[in-house]
């Protein structure tokens, strides 16, 4: 039996290509309105993609990495992902809902109930892409703590002691949301009239956390939601946060440029597994790919070196930039599926037309049957995580 | 002369997790399923309610060191049910009560502005000020703040809040595809405040929403709470339904509008109040206890007495009299609720005067002491009570509270809203694409801001 290939489609702005918002299909007056979100997300589910992500940051995007500029030619502003995402839910069915939501300047118990809270407006299709922000401008919002500027050069070389900082207080905040998430048991509402009690707060449990950036008594006020624990997810680059993904995450999207890269970076993810003692299922292990899609391959590269000039330069990304067509990207995706991966997170160039492209010609090559009603996690094969709390019950 | 009777303006208070709502009734459903906040929404839409409320709780109470079991318990965050709520309505304004404790200006402020875009300007909040160190436990720095500083750090966020929200110009996104200008010049003003509460300094990065601050709600009662509103709020949940005391509140809260060049009209007051209904006035009051007794349980008359007497009796009988001992002034036994007894020494030996002036037993004086009841009778005689109230200046409109969820606003729609809208003092339709601020007849925001950057 083939491994069904998980497809992920990543929301920012007009699309990832910096000047995709001046292309002729985008909506850039839009960005800011409902129509514009519920089109892309209701687009993406009769696709069939299995979940979508919605960037955020604590700050303006910036051309510049961990600082800020002053350009007027890119995208800027956002609304709050996970607003975005809690809205698009009742207006969806099926589709996983993932919006990336900070760990560093925000109150993890904020993070805990809002993300449950997600997960019962869309009935069980909640996930989160954890984020760090080392952006010393970031920092002055708050105003509460002081952020050196990041040392490129040791973020390169792996070892900057921010970096480590930032993704130690990240892991921190995963465990006590998850501790959060696991406070009440799944059955603790009792209504059990006879002796007047709406709950049973033997079921109920304290997350009792302590750690180097904060403290969190719990329980959450929120109940179990209905995955139990939202899908926990993170974008990683290199060994510190693969590490946080393997400790943390569910799932994590890494950013391979070719087959070789590919292994290699699947080797480190597996490695990082044994590193941190991982016990359970194995991370989920996505490719991101910024994607720009046309007929031919030279109508595509044409396209591309349209929006470059439009920006003055050759876009740059993280990720593989694909230009080509849908056979070609297919084609891609099963080189990496092949590889291991199980599957993909696609970045859109320019959000509403390469969006269109997929759904036309490239969903249709993969087996998209899902059950009606089911939750992210059913959709991805995950099992529904038994509580931590009943479990060490039943266990004593 | 014929004159247009005031407006009696109203919002539905979604059922709460405290003892008001009687979760054994058989209409009581789940609080927390997203099904409860879209029955709740769209029955207040169909009633043509100014806005939906929440609440907010942040830690789960607990009486003599452990969690309270007897009431209902479980809430979502306000933000994200709010902003999945905007996307099932279309007219109802969404008002949610959020800490200026225990969240911080930027975030907060984007989460709003946010939440204003995605209903296209229903966005309101109400601004608390809980400070102590047990909600604190659950939050980052702690209880970190003294009781006293509570409101100057709630009036210094609103101050920085509504700096980042004037931030961008209201024409900031061109996105001119022919000159590759995604934003105007000058498109996003820089923030810097430096406060006792708040040192920060940035761009903000949520362009400007609808109504450009969304409607600023207050529920304090001390007179700092007072002065705060008078700054700020453009309404008040307030907790002062009794005619003659709500009459005085409105007044008191009112003349402090003229000495900061506010009119009387730019600053609503609701105070949150229950209703019973019924054919005839006997068998409303006959619900109307029906319904004290379903919320006032025997263990539930023992907890508030606990509450006030600070010590355990729970040995006590519930249809017997009060203790004949003074409360312990000293000891607090309870944890997570509004302080609703300041001095209990002085409470309990009313109440033990009222008992037994009255034959009281424990239980009764509960209810009769803690009974919400505020609006009891035929669907036509809770209408026109209302209607006085308004007319007669003791309160701008009311917190609708109902006490099963999702459905105990059901029946005030279908029976009380024909009766106000019968006597020409409620509207029958929401004006097409009116903003919450409009729908409330509220004024817009001054223009002082804009007036600021144009001269800057
Ligand atoms: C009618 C009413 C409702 C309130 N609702 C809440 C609430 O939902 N959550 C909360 O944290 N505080 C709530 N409060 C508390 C107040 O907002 C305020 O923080 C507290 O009363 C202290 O301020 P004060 O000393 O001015 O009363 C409420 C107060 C009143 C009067």
């Amino acid at each position: 039996m083939t491994r069904r290939t998980t497809i992920a489609v990543a929301l920012d702005g007009a699309g990832w290509h910096p000047a995709a918002w001046r292309d002729p299909s985008a909506r850039p007056t839009e960005l800011f309105s409902t129509g514009y979100w519920i089109d892309l997300a209701r687009t993406a589910e009769r696709a069939g993609v299995d979940f979508l992500t919605i960037e955020d940051a604590l700050g303006l995007q910036s051309a510049a990495f961990g600082a800020a500029d002053d350009r007027t030619d890119e995208v800027r502003g956002r609304l709050d992902a996970l607003l975005i995402a809690s809205f698009i839910a009742p207006t969806t069915t099926r589709i996983g809902l993932v919006p990336t939501v900070t760990t560093t300047h925000t109150e993890p118990f904020h993070v805990a109930t809002g993300l449950q809270t997600l997960d019962f407006a869309s009935r069980g299709r909640a996930g989160w892409r954890v984020q760090v922000s080392g952006a010393a401008h970031e920092a002055r919002h708050f105003g509460r703590r002081t952020l050196a500027p990041l040392d490129l050069e040791a973020v390169r070389r792996g070892d900057s002691a921010l970096l480590r900082e930032l993704f130690d207080e990240a892991r921190d905040a995963v465990e006590v949301v998850r501790r959060l998430w696991d406070g009440w048991e799944d059955d603790a509402i009792i209504r059990d009239a006879a002796t007047a009690r709406f709950v049973d707060r033997d079921k109920l449990h304290y997350a009792d956390f302590e750690g180097a950036q904060f403290s969190v008594k719990g329980p959450s006020i929120t109940p179990r939601s209905p995955q139990g624990q939202p899908l926990v997810t993170a974008l990683a680059h290199q060994t510190i946060p693969y590490e946080l993904a393997a400790t943390s995450a569910d799932l994590v999207f890494v950013t391979p440029h070719d087959d070789s890269q590919a292994r290699s970076i699947l080797d480190e993810v597996r490695n990082a597994e044994l590193r941190v003692g991982r016990t359970g299922r194995p991370l989920s292990v996505l490719a991101d790919v910024v994607v720009l899609l046309e007929a031919t391959p030279e109508l595509a590269t044409a396209a591309l070196e349209r929006l470059d000039a439009e920006h003055g330069a050759p876009a740059t990304s993280d990720a593989l930039i694909f230009a080509g067509t849908p056979e070609a990207l297919v084609e891609r995706i099963g080189a990496w599926t092949d590889a291991g991966y199980d599957g993909v997170r696609l970045r859109p160039a320019r959000l509403t037309r390469d969006l269109e492209q997929l759904a036309e010609w490239v969903l249709p090559a993969f087996d998209r049957a899902d059950a009606p009603g089911a939750t992210l996690r059913e959709r991805l094969g995950f099992e529904r995580p038994a509580n931590r709390y009943a479990v060490e019950e039943t266990a004593a | 002369m014929t004159t247009t009777p005031r407006q009696v303006h109203l919002a539905a208070h979604f059922p709460g997790v405290n003892n008001t709502t009687v979760w054994n009734d058989p209409l009581q459903r789940s609080q927390i399923d997203f099904a409860a906040f879209e029955h709740f929404a769209s029955t207040a839409e169909r009633g043509r309610f100014d806005y939906l409320f929440l609440a907010e709780g942040l830690r789960l109470r607990e009486h003599k060191g452990r969690i309270h079991e007897l009431d209902v318990v479980g809430r979502p965050n306000t933000l994200a049910v709010l902003a999945a709520l905007a996307a099932v309505t279309h007219h109802i304004g969404l008002v949610g009560t959020l800490s200026a404790t225990f969240n911080e200006p930027y975030e907060l402020a984007r989460q709003l502005a946010t939440l204003d875009h995605l209903s296209n300007g229903r966005a309101g909040w109400n601004v608390v000020t809980s400070s102590d160190a047990f909600h604190g436990a659950n939050f980052r720095r702690g209880g970190y703040l003294d009781h006293g500083d509570r409101y100057s750090r709630a009036s210094e966020f609103v101050s920085v809040a509504k700096e980042l929200w004037d931030s961008w110009s209201p024409d900031a996104v061109v996105a001119d595809r022919a000159s590759g200008r995604f934003l105007a010049d000058d498109a996003i003003e820089p923030f810097a405040h430096h406060g006792p509460q708040f040192d920060v300094a940035g761009r903000f990065n949520v362009p400007r929403s609808p109504q450009r601050y969304p409607v600023i709600v207050q529920a304090g009662d001390s007179a700092d709470g007072r002065d705060f509103a008078a700054d700020h709020a453009e309404v008040i949940f307030s907790r002062h339904s009794v005619f003659e005391e709500a009459q005085q509140f409105y007044r008191d809260v009112k003349g402090r509008l003229a000495g900061r060049g506010r009119t009387e009209d730019s600053l609503k007051i609701l105070p949150a109040v229950t209703f019973a209904l019924g054919d005839t006035e006997a068998e409303a009051a006959e619900r109307a206890r029906e319904d004290a007794l379903a919320q006032v349980g025997p263990k539930t008359a023992i907890t508030v007495l606990e509450q006030v007497w600070g010590v355990d009796l729970s040995d006590r009988d519930p249809d017997g009299p009060l203790p004949e001992f003074d409360p312990d002034p000293e000891a607090s036994i309870t944890k997570g609720w509004a302080p609703r007894y300041p001095n209990a020494v002085q409470v309990a030996r009313a109440w033990r005067a009222r008992s037994e002036a009255e034959g009281l037993s424990i239980r009764e004086l509960v209810i009769a002491v803690t009974g919400r009841q505020s609006f009891v009778g035929t669907p036509a005689s809770v209408a026109r009570e209302l209607d006085r109230y308004v007319q007669e200046r003791a309160t701008d409109g009311f917190v609708i509270v109902g006490t099963t969820s999702p459905h105990g606003l059901d029946e005030f729609v279908e029976r009380v809203i024909p009766e106000l809208q019968e006597r020409g003092v409620y509207r029958t339709e929401y004006e097409e694409g009116a903003t919450l601020r409009r729908t409330l007849g509220l004024p817009e925001p001054t223009q002082i801001a804009e007036e600021v950057r144009r001269v800057g």
